[in-house]
């Protein structure tokens, strides 16, 4: 889950990791007493989900008050890469000396959390790194032992010959390696991780990237979720333990499995047709998830044909077959349904979707499933 | 020979008493597994369809002489249950459980280094040796002995491909659902390594999908090592950038673990890969 920079902003200050003065506002208003209150030079960015803000002309300089108000009329509201922007950051404008480059990831290769610092930060950061790996340096901590020192010293000692500095950078890294534990996060970033003409180091921006499968013990962060940004059909999904994804297409995807459901929307494709979603309905089913599976891919007004695809293993076929039933009760589904269940409680599921004596077009296999679907959607 | 599991396994089903993992007992029960116990803090000295229950898994492991263990426990309990059975001495723990925080894993993952104790998963299918035993939550019915061995990062797609080989009349020798997180206990190189020193296994199924590069790091290892015929497929090919797709581990990000970067290292290392699941199994007999 992502949040916005002036969110991430305030997780840091409450690590006391040095940020620039400034708070978030909603109107050009808000954006006219933020810079009176800070009294100097004002930096406006817009707060939306998506990199390169600044290239798209969403982060401007403003030198009073008034002109921040008047950048932030043209900011907010605006459109980046099909984000509405609807609040705006508004920070004190530092005098940056150089930009360097640190962040913290989940690292899948090695197994640790990986830390990254480069001396090229700034916006061309992903640049820099695919052309020119060698100058990001790196150090994997062991999560039983925790950061140690002399992992960060050998990142930052060529950087910084100034003792503060190199101790600030120590410091400011262990605390963003606290945060990626502590807060069960998957990325966390400062970029740019500024130099100021004054010495002082400052984290110019913030940005963290949580692991959804901790939301549960982080009610304090799940509350930050930008309920703008996200697709109210998979935040409806995801209380119900689904996992859903939108995509362009007319075929409905209804399938037990990650895995199962990318390769049904693959099969989609391949025999010709447009995948309409990714539905996972995962694993221990009850009837309920299916009914609301059901109505999430009908909410959707270009669906043509919906397609189950269920291998039973942890999920029962029987409560597929009975939440399909009970979705049929409550909502009128006009459009053909092809149904494949196959593996545990097979038998029972065929067996009350043949009994219903509803309107359903069944399938043996995947294949064959697949293929129906996509003729249903085209006819 | 399978690999990891055969019939002298002795089993205990943590959070036996859940609705899964009553489910998933009863059928691995059925399926011959030795499932000689389960633990459920708080209902030592019941039974569970026959099942005794203990209190923990140090209590288990002496009554029984257990030497895996697989792990129903909800998400948040269940690197507790992890350790658990890594302290009990139990060679082999099995983790179910989806939706396990990544932290958890990794803390997980980090402690067994150097022990001698194998962890599959977190947030997988678990291993069946057809015939022999099934331990997870695989259907039994799709696989029958046989000589190729499947070895996947998903649930439901592996039983896709595990039923495609039954039906061609070729057998599994074992198949192993590693999982799809990020972190897992397990990888494809493990299970390709263990497969390619197996006498019985003539040919192997590999199952992955978008997301990490385990699958590309597989190929090199292939190339490199594997003396046996591996076919592949690759689940999210359509799935775009930036999504998670379901599984913590499914997600498309910076260019990284797509589809067709997978399919270029597979191919590169000769390692065929398929359209569909059940070609899988056509390819496979092709190369039988």
């Amino acid at each position: 889950m992502k949040i916005h920079e002036h969110q991430a902003k305030e997780i840091f200050e409450q690590y006391n990791i040095p940020t620039p003065q400034g708070k978030v506002a909603y109107t050009p208003d808000e954006v006219y007493q933020i810079a009176k209150e800070i009294g100097k030079k004002v930096v406006v960015k817009a707060q939306v989900h998506v990199g390169g803000r600044g290239k798209a002309g969403g982060v401007k300089l403003a030198d009073t008050a008034d002109q921040a108000k008047e950048i932030a009329k043209q900011i907010l509201g605006m459109d980046i890469k099909g984000l509405t922007v609807k609040k705006v950051l508004v920070v004190e404008a530092v005098d940056i000396k150089k930009e360097l480059y640190v962040g913290l990831i989940m690292d899948r290769g090695p197994k640790k959390v990986t830390i990254m610092v480069s001396e090229a930060g700034g916006v061309d950061i992903e640049e820099v790194a695919a052309k020119t790996p060698e100058k990001i340096l790196k150090a994997q901590v062991d999560p039983l032992l925790g950061v140690k020192g002399f992992q960060v010293r050998r990142l930052f000692e060529n950087i910084f010959k100034e003792k503060d500095q190199l101790k600030t950078a120590l410091s400011v890294t262990e605390k963003l390696y606290q945060i990626f534990m502590d807060k069960d996060c998957s990325l966390v970033e400062i970029n740019p991780f500024a130099v100021l003409g004054d010495g002082r180091l400052i984290a110019a921006d913030a940005k963290i990237t949580f692991d959804e499968n901790a939301l549960g013990r982080h009610p304090d962060i799940e509350k930050l979720m930008d309920m703008d940004s996200v697709d109210p059909n998979e935040v409806i999904a995801n209380k119900y333990g689904l996992s859903f994804v939108q995509l362009d297409g007319n075929v409905g995807c209804i399938v037990n499995g990650a895995g199962l459901a990318m390769a049904t929307m693959d099969g989609v494709k391949l025999y010709n047709g447009e995948p309409a979603n990714f539905l996972d309905v995962g694993g221990s089913s009850n009837p309920q998830k299916v009914v609301k599976a059901l109505e999430i891919i009908m909410s959707n007004k270009n669906i043509k044909s919906i397609l189950f695809n269920i291998f039973g293993g942890i999920t029962r076929c029987d409560d597929i077959a009975n939440g399909i039933l009970e979705a049929l009760n409550k909502i009128n589904i006009p459009i053909p349904i092809i149904v494949r269940l196959t593996g545990t409680n097979e038998a029972a599921g065929r067996e009350i979707l043949k009994k219903s004596g509803k309107d359903l077009i069944p399938a043996e296999t995947m294949n064959e499933a697949v293929k129906l679907a996509v003729e249903q959607a085209k006819s | 020979m399978s690999i990891l599991i055969d019939e002298k396994t002795k089993v205990i089903v943590q959070g036996i008493t859940g609705r899964d993992g009553s489910f998933h007992t009863k059928q691995m029960v059925e399926y011959g597994t030795q499932i000689v116990g389960g633990v459920t803090p708080g209902k030592g000295g019941q039974k569970m369809d026959n099942v005794p229950v203990f209190d923990n898994m140090m209590e288990a492991v002496s009554e029984t002489g257990a030497n895996a263990s697989v792990i129903y426990v909800p998400a948040p309990f269940a690197a507790d249950a992890m350790y658990e059975a890594i302290e009990s001495g139990v060679k082999l723990v099995i983790c179910i459980t989806e939706g396990v925080p990544v932290n958890d894993a990794l803390k997980v993952y980090n402690y067994i280094q150097g022990k001698d104790v194998r962890l599959i998963g977190p947030n997988c299918p678990g291993l069946l040796s057809p015939g022999k035993s099934k331990i997870g939550i695989m259907p039994g019915h799709i696989a029958k002995p046989g000589k190729v061995g499947v070895v996947s990062k998903s649930g439901t797609l592996t039983y896709e491909v595990v039923y495609a080989i039954t039906l061609k009349g070729l057998g599994q020798t074992t198949c192993i659902g590693i999982g799809g997180d990020p972190i897992i206990g397990t990888n494809f190189i493990d299970v390709l390594s263990m497969f390619n020193d197996d006498p019985e296994t003539k040919a192997i199924a590999m199952i992955g999908e978008i997301g990490g590069t385990d699958e590309e790091e597989a190929a090199q290892f292939i190339k490199e090592n594997i003396k046996k015929p591996v076919v592949a497929f690759i689940a999210g090919r359509t799935a775009p950038e930036g999504k998670r797709m379901g599984h913590a581990g499914a997600i498309i990000s910076g260019g990284m673990g797509t589809a067709e970067s997978k399919i270029e290292a597979l191919g590169g290392a000769g390692v065929p890969v398929c359209d569909t699941p059940a070609q899988v199994a056509d390819v496979i007999a092709e190369k039988l």
